[in-house]
């Protein structure tokens, strides 16, 4: 269908195209292949061929500084899934993204509908939310570390100590509980972990909300500026009131947006690492530890490579579902127009 | 997203578009590859070539690699290298020392250089398990029985020590310090109000804890957030509950931790250890913990004798506002850790390494390091003038008592157990399951067997 309209609209333009091709036969072919050259092999390379690398480690023997790569097949994986550790990792893993997805996009939201109301002062505000994107996870979680740091009943501190200073309870042992909600958590036959939300990860997810949500704020105030004026008009003279221009109009023109941005926080939780770190280390326990701590400590502490390799392995699979299906369809819609 | 602003597409464009995804799917999976492409040590060749010590005239050179960079520990290293200078000046000391608590990222830094057959002349690594289990046993080190014979250490360092910190019969690293790990530190002022003495056995402790306990004091302070100091409570208990010997035989002979009740019977003594610790540990470090003892707000805390630095570094006076005594029922027994330098096979300037490792077992240098550091000697024949009072005390003790390896600071076992300990002790610091911490500890005892 595009062939034949190509054909059709700018023959004259085509005709010179060629033309010009004819004159540079050479470099026409060749200019694109090297500029693109030296980054399709270092894509090769750096990301597949050590894809390919580390799937070859997960199934292999080595533990310890002398590889072995005798073939084992998937005890690796088994041991990972078996352990205490992992299925507690991937608990977390699922309650942060959960969490973190649908705070920072409730928030950016919230804050995006909030400015594009013509407030006064509109950059100002903009660019007090956007800050805490420009500062290191490493930091918030320090930051946010000292924010939840319970005391002791005698002497809180933290924000402990604010709620006793306005009079209020104190609520809980923000970081330290390794209480699973709902009361101890469902306890399933064949896991080795309760299921539920792991309560000491929720600083962890207000942290992470608190970081990322100017993000989403920006890219929704970029979508509703893009909502042409004449739409909203259309329905307002159509009766609509506000709420429903919001809930019919605008909000389905904002789902493209939305969706880019799950998939751009879906992968950084996904593989968080760092703001966990540095707030909680993974502990009480393992109530808030995540697959990039357990890879890191296994593969450079334990020097277990082959347990290591397998956890990458299975983060990347993570990541996959949640990019892969999204690719397909930016190709296919891409293809389609 | 197909949208209105699209007539009419050419070939050209759907090209252009095709190589813009293209990008985008690339750069999409360099995202994805950020975490597999973490677990990649540098896949190089074994380095069999460089295993040959060298023999080129490049002796000008010293490199040494350590996690020595806060006061103190960088001070008495710089000791060590002032008296090396004294011995062969005119070598040019390359110090390569990568910061990090506990040594963590020095010790990747230090896989990926051996992996990678571009060893340093020698590096810092804890005597014991840590470098046999992760070291020797790889064959990465070059055995240094001579220069123990030579220099006499094997009359000056105490017998259990090397029997300890050999493999085989053979040595692979020179102890230049000791630490104990199992001490108790405590408020004089609060134990002298409530008069109450420090607790010598784990009885004593219970009757001393339960009298602060009623008056409202935190008897013991536990750290946990850099996931060692419950790992480190529950060694010291092991030693109580089993003494030396049988302790010892617990990393030898890993049957025993399925087999012998007294490991139910560590576990109880620290789930009651537990119930008279603060309830905010996991937000804690262990130094943190420590603050609360000479701040008055809890009475005890149990923790290696590096929190004798910290007291001192914070002002406070030993023997006014803290004092120590062996952790409870440790008493006559000296729970070891040492940082010991070894010589990697395929040292560039092997001859420097060597002078290297003579001034660390020297008396000189031991007594030029420690003072510094805070430790004391491997050595029992130290000046004693030039240490404080407590290590004076220690440096007693050490001669005098019997020895037992730290599992968690790397003497007793391999790093891959260190870690599976940890876990189960860390999970167990949280949910107190008594079931669940001992089948962690029988499953961690399989990584002693490899």
């Amino acid at each position: 269908m595009a062939e034949k309209a190509a054909g059709a609209v700018r023959p004259a333009m085509a005709r010179r195209e060629a033309v010009l091709e004819s004159r540079l036969p050479r470099v026409g072919q060749w200019l694109p292949l090297l500029v693109i050259a030296p980054s399709v092999v270092a894509i090769l390379v750096f990301v597949y061929g050590f894809i390919l690398w580390t799937t070859l480690v997960s199934v292999s023997r080595w533990q310890g500084i002398v590889p072995d790569f005798t073939f084992v097949g998937f005890r690796n994986y088994a041991t990972i899934f078996l352990s205490y550790r992992f299925q507690s990792d991937l608990r977390n893993t699922i309650v942060f993204t959960v969490f973190f997805l649908l705070g920072s996009l409730a928030i950016g939201l919230l804050l995006a509908v909030l400015l594009d109301s013509k407030v006064r002062g509109e950059s100002f505000f903009r660019t007090v939310y956007l800050f805490p994107m420009a500062i290191s996870f490493v930091v918030t979680g320090t930051a946010w570390q000292w924010l939840f740091v319970p005391g002791t009943p005698q002497e809180p501190t933290g924000l402990n100590l604010l709620f006793r200073k306005l009079g209020l309870p104190i609520f809980i042992d923000w970081s330290t509980t390794s209480d699973v909600w709902p009361n101890g958590g469902l306890q399933v036959e064949w896991l080795r972990v309760p299921l539920g939300i792991p309560l000491a990860m929720l600083p962890v997810i207000i942290a992470a909300i608190w970081q990322m949500s100017g993000f989403t704020m920006a890219m929704y105030l970029a979508a509703l500026r893009g909502i042409p004026d004449e739409l909203r008009e259309a329905a307002r003279v159509d009766g609509a009131s506000e709420w429903q221009v919001f809930r019919y109009i605008t909000f389905p023109l904002l789902q493209p947006i939305t969706l880019s941005a799950v998939i751009v926080l879906g992968h950084i939780s996904l593989k968080i690492f760092d703001l966990i770190m540095t707030q909680t280390g993974g502990g009480p326990g393992f109530a808030t530890d995540v697959p990039g701590i357990f890879m890191y400590e296994t593969t450079f502490k334990s020097n277990k490579y082959a347990e290591g390799a397998s956890i990458a392995i299975v983060m990347l699979v993570m990541v996959s579902i949640l990019i892969v299906p999204y690719l397909i369809w930016r190709l296919r819609s891409e293809t389609e127009r | 997203m197909s949208t209105a602003r699209n007539r009419g597409v050419t070939r050209r464009q759907i090209m252009r578009r095709a190589l813009a995804l293209g990008l985008a799917l690339s750069s999409g999976s360099s995202l994805l590859a950020a975490c597999a492409g973490g677990t990649q040590p540098t896949p190089t060749p074994a380095p069999q070539a460089a295993q040959t010590p060298a023999t080129t005239g490049t002796e000008d050179k010293l490199e040494i690699f350590s996690w020595w960079t806060n006061p103190g520990e960088a001070d008495g290293l710089a000791a060590l290298f002032d008296i090396f200078k004294k011995r062969k000046p005119g070598v040019e000391i390359i110090n390569a020392t990568v910061a990090g608590g506990a040594g963590t990222n020095a010790k990747a830094v230090l896989v990926t250089r051996m992996q990678g057959g571009n060893p340093p002349d020698s590096f810092q690594v804890h005597a014991g398990q840590e470098l046999i289990g992760t070291w020797v046993v790889a064959g990465k080190m070059e055995p240094i029985n001579d220069l123990f014979e030579q220099e006499g250490w094997l009359k000056v360092m105490p017998k259990t020590l090397l029997d300890q910190i050999s493999y085989k019969g053979e040595f692979f690293s020179v102890p230049v310090n000791i630490h104990r790990s199992n001490m108790l530190w405590y408020n004089k002022k609060l134990l002298a109000d409530h008069g109450l003495q420090p607790p010598r056995t784990l009885d004593d402790f219970y009757t001393v804890a339960e009298k602060l306990k009623a008056a409202g004091v935190t008897p013991l302070s536990v750290g946990g957030k850099d996931k060692f100091e419950v790992p480190h409570l529950f060694e010291d208990l092991l030693l109580a509950v089993f003494g030396p010997t049988d302790y010892t035989k617990l990393f030898s002979e890993p049957s025993v931790w399925e087999s012998d009740p007294r490991v139910d019977e560590a576990i109880e003594v620290l789930d009651r250890f537990l119930s008279f610790a603060n309830e905010d540990r996991a937000a804690l470090s262990w130094a943190d913990a420590a603050q609360r003892v000479i701040d008055g707000t809890a009475a005890m805390t149990i923790m290696g004798d590096w929190a004798y630095g910290y007291f001192i570094n914070k002002g406070a006076k030993p023997g006014e506002v803290f004092g120590w005594a062996p952790s409870p029922g440790t008493d006559g027994m000296f729970m070891w850790l040492s940082d010991s330098f070894g010589l990697p096979k395929g040292a560039p300037h092997r001859s420097n390494a060597i002078e290297w490792l003579k001034v660390c077992g020297s008396r000189e240098g031991q007594d030029a390091f420690n003072p510094k550091k805070g430790s004391i000697p491997a050595r029992t024949d130290p000046d004693k003038s030039v240490y404080d009072e407590y290590l004076r005390y220690s440096i007693d003790r050490f001669a005098q008592d019997a020895l037992a390896p730290s599992v968690v600071h790397g003497a007793a076992a391999n790093e891959a157990y260190m870690t599976e300990y940890g876990n189960a002790l860390n999970v167990f610091s949280a949910s107190r399951d008594k079931k669940q911490v001992k089948s962690m500890l029988i499953e961690a005892a399989r990584e002693l067997s490899r």
